[in-house]
């Protein structure tokens, strides 16, 4: 299944890329396997905002086949 | 209201969704603001234009020359000067029918208490995550509804955080112990878009003060200026936040 991952702000400039198309073998795998997949076995930032489908969750949200993941680094300025 | 106040706030008194009555509730509204930055600023002085009837404006620093590129409340002859005070000054000089009163101090533990419980509703235009956990933890005990907005480079988000309706401050960020945040002193900000995000809080301010409904309740609106990609997605309220249960709506207000 194909999932549609897009990066913001400073994580663009850390993954390198603005977005990707990412292949996986199988449905279910959740938003952290994802980024672990695409992070070359990272741990996730604190407080990485995620939204899949334009909704905000968490990293143990399982995927399937044609869902947006997007990644937001968490901004505090004021 | 009488002549003067009809003729101030008649461009307010056309509107629909305003029109004498919603003036009326901004001239008996109490408003927290924390903060008197670049978010802080523009919230104050459309806040004291638009008539809200006692507006608190808390923060411990002083202006320094750094923040004069967007924190427009204070001029240069402020350097040096508390911001609060040089914040409530500013918003008299616009509007001195105003209570504005000036909190030189920093938001957090008893004192942040008393002061959420003695207004409607709270502003965080602050720079730091302590002082935005501190101000969700206020506002969850006082049961006040929270505008929340922060920004940095050419980045903004702002999210309405309610009594009893959705997530929490916690349950967009839980991680409080985070190390990593994108912050002005960091990696810049757009004077403009710091503009943007303090007049986005102000209008969703007003509109929760005049009872209207909001697109953003329980949302957050993500706005990248130098794309102009506006994103909003909704806020999922976290069932492991201590605030799962923990709003408690206030009797006496319909806001």
């Amino acid at each position: 299944m194909n999932i549609k991952v897009r990066y913001f702000a400073s994580m663009r400039d850390r993954m390198g890329r603005a977005e990707e198309t990412v292949t996986v073998d199988r449905e279910g795998i959740t938003v952290e396997e994802l980024w672990r997949r695409v992070a070359g076995g990272q741990e996730m930032p604190p407080n990485l905002l995620i939204a899949v489908n334009m909704e905000y969750t968490d990293a143990s949200r399982q995927l399937k086949s044609g869902d947006e993941v997007a990644f937001f680094p968490p901004v505090t300025g004021g | 209201m009488d002549d003067r106040q009809l003729q101030r706030y008649s461009r307010h008194l056309l509107l629909p969704e305003v029109g004498p009555e919603g003036q009326e509730r901004l001239l008996a509204a109490r408003v927290l603001l924390v903060g008197a930055g670049g978010l802080g600023s523009p919230a104050a002085l459309y806040l004291a234009a638009s008539g809200v009837g006692e507006l608190r404006i808390a923060d411990p620093d002083r202006v320094e020359l750094e923040n004069l590129q967007r924190q427009i409340a204070h001029g240069t002859a402020d350097l040096g000067r508390s911001k609060a005070r040089s914040a409530a000054e500013s918003a008299r000089a616009l509007n001195p029918e105003v209570q504005v009163q000036a909190l030189a101090e920093r938001a957090e533990g008893a004192r942040l208490a008393a002061w959420a419980a003695e207004v409607d509703l709270v502003l965080d235009a602050s720079d730091n995550f302590p002082t935005r956990y501190a101000l969700n933890e206020a506002c969850l005990a006082a049961g006040r509804p929270l505008v929340s907005g922060a920004v940095a480079g050419w980045r903004g988000q702002v999210a309405v955080f309610t009594p009893g309706r959705g997530g929490c401050y916690r349950c967009l960020y839980p991680q409080e112990e985070a190390a990593e945040e994108a912050t002005c002193a960091a990696q810049g900000v757009l004077s403009p878009a710091a503009g943007t995000v303090g007049c986005l809080m102000a209008v969703e301010a007003l509109k929760v003060l005049l009872g209207l409904e909001t697109a953003l309740r329980g949302k957050l609106l993500q706005a990248d200026l130098l794309a102009q990609r506006w994103r909003v997605a909704r806020i999922r309220q976290d069932p492991a936040c201590p605030c799962a249960g923990r709003w408690r709506a206030r009797e006496d207000s319909n806001l």
